[in-house]
């Protein structure tokens, strides 16, 4: 499957080479780029959106208009996942929680801490070790008090498989 | 012109292949860009070592096993797009762009810059603010830095994302009752390819919190 993949990246860019011919007498025109992918809060789209159409649509429309556009679908989608969801451990209703999820944007701090959840601080940013997953399981299954379903409410891998630098560029070098 | 329909053609049967097939945080989230450098695996947003700068990470490309990551390439048609909505609008009033240039194997960021167009198309805004050599894959990490302080990596890093996806997906599918403890990391020993921008808060505006998005844009 990687081989496929990697094939077909070789093949599209093969085709853009070939596409890309142009005459160098005239003045460059503004080039324009269009929207192909976006992203906020890890694992949103890939959670909340069921058809492909709604995955595609969800990555072309902006922030400012996702709430409207897909807070009701990502509700059912909650309820579906979790038939029993009443709050979570922020205390936020299925339609507030909703809400706050398909506005897809990840709101970092300039003045503080940043992480996505680290016992005191939530959604203050997102640092490389943050266990973001069991944060959103937690928040989907675990129920007022987090105590909800404990079979779903972490993944019980809590750590990257090599360690992040202190310093720039901070990932880890590759495998 | 036959044979680029022939290409079109694999590429569309690559796409049906893997499309759906595994995907987390972002990764091949949707089959529009699956198998494509305009996948997003993951954004991170992180104070930097130094607490006056925040750090901005983009990942694409994602699950590249070891004996493939040294050929993964960005891509010269794509941009890499940081959004940042400084007043809580969610309308990015900044963004910090991420664009390939091939003839110098670099990646070279503009901005953080106030946009001319907003929304699904962008262009290139301003001058390039820094740049820095691809990484090869093995190499030592090459950094670019700019005047206004903007430093910027861009290469092969491992994916730091972690998650037992496959576990998720059985449970989903209801052939799993729970997830196992321990879990089996999905993503362990697999590449990404990251660009690592480091930006002095004091360019970002003067909000106690931004929002902020990340878009790949194709070339049109």
């Amino acid at each position: 499957m990687k081989t496929i993949k990697l094939i077909a990246i070789i093949l599209g860019s093969t085709v853009i080479a070939a596409s890309c011919k142009k005459s160098d007498d005239t003045p460059a025109p503004t080039v324009y780029y269009q929207q192909q992918d976006q992203m906020g809060r890890p694992a949103i789209n890939t959670v909340f959106n069921v058809s492909a159409a709604d995955k595609d649509a969800f990555n072309v429309t902006t922030p400012g208009n996702q709430g409207a556009a897909f807070q009701a679908k990502f509700q059912a989608r909650l309820l579906a996942l979790n038939a029993g969801y009443t709050t979570n451990a922020l205390g936020l209703s299925a339609s507030a929680f909703t809400g706050v999820l398909a506005t897809d944007v990840l709101t970092a701090s300039t003045t503080g801490v940043t992480t996505f959840f680290d016992g005191t601080n939530v959604l203050t940013g997102r640092k490389l070790d943050d266990d973001v997953i069991d944060v959103e399981l937690l928040l989907i299954f675990g129920g007022p008090a987090g105590t909800s379903n404990p079979g779903l409410t972490k993944d019980n891998v809590n750590a990257n498989d090599k360690p992040f630098l202190a310093s720039f560029p901070y990932l880890a070098s590759p495998f | 012109m036959k044979r680029k329909k022939l290409l079109l053609a694999a590429i569309a049967a690559a796409t049906l292949i893997t499309g759906g097939i595994i995907y987390a945080a972002d990764h091949i989230d949707t089959p529009a860009v699956t198998a494509q450098p305009t996948d997003i695996t993951d954004l991170y947003v992180f104070r930097a070592q130094d607490p006056n700068n925040l750090v901005f990470v983009a990942n694409s490309q994602g699950l590249l096993a070891p004996g493939s990551t040294a050929a993964a390439k960005f891509d010269e048609n794509t941009v890499i797009e940081f959004n940042i909505d400084n007043n809580a609008d969610n309308i990015e009033d900044l963004v910090i762009q991420c664009k390939y240039d091939a003839a110098s194997n670099s990646m070279q960021v503009y901005g953080p810059v106030a946009p001319s167009e907003k929304g699904t198309r962008s262009k290139l805004e301003g001058s390039v603010s820094a740049s820095a050599v691809v990484t090869a894959y093995g190499a030592a990490p090459t950094i670019g830095t700019g005047g206004s302080g903007v430093k910027v990596f861009a290469g092969p890093r491992d994916d730091p994302f972690f998650f037992d996806l496959n576990r998720y997906k059985a449970i989903l599918a209801g052939t799993a009752p729970g997830f196992n403890n321990p879990g089996t990391d999905t993503f362990a020993g697999t590449n990404v390819l990251s660009v690592v921008v480091e930006v002095p808060k004091s360019l970002l505006g003067s909000a106690a919190s931004v929002n902020v998005w990340l878009e790949t844009k194709k070339k049109i």
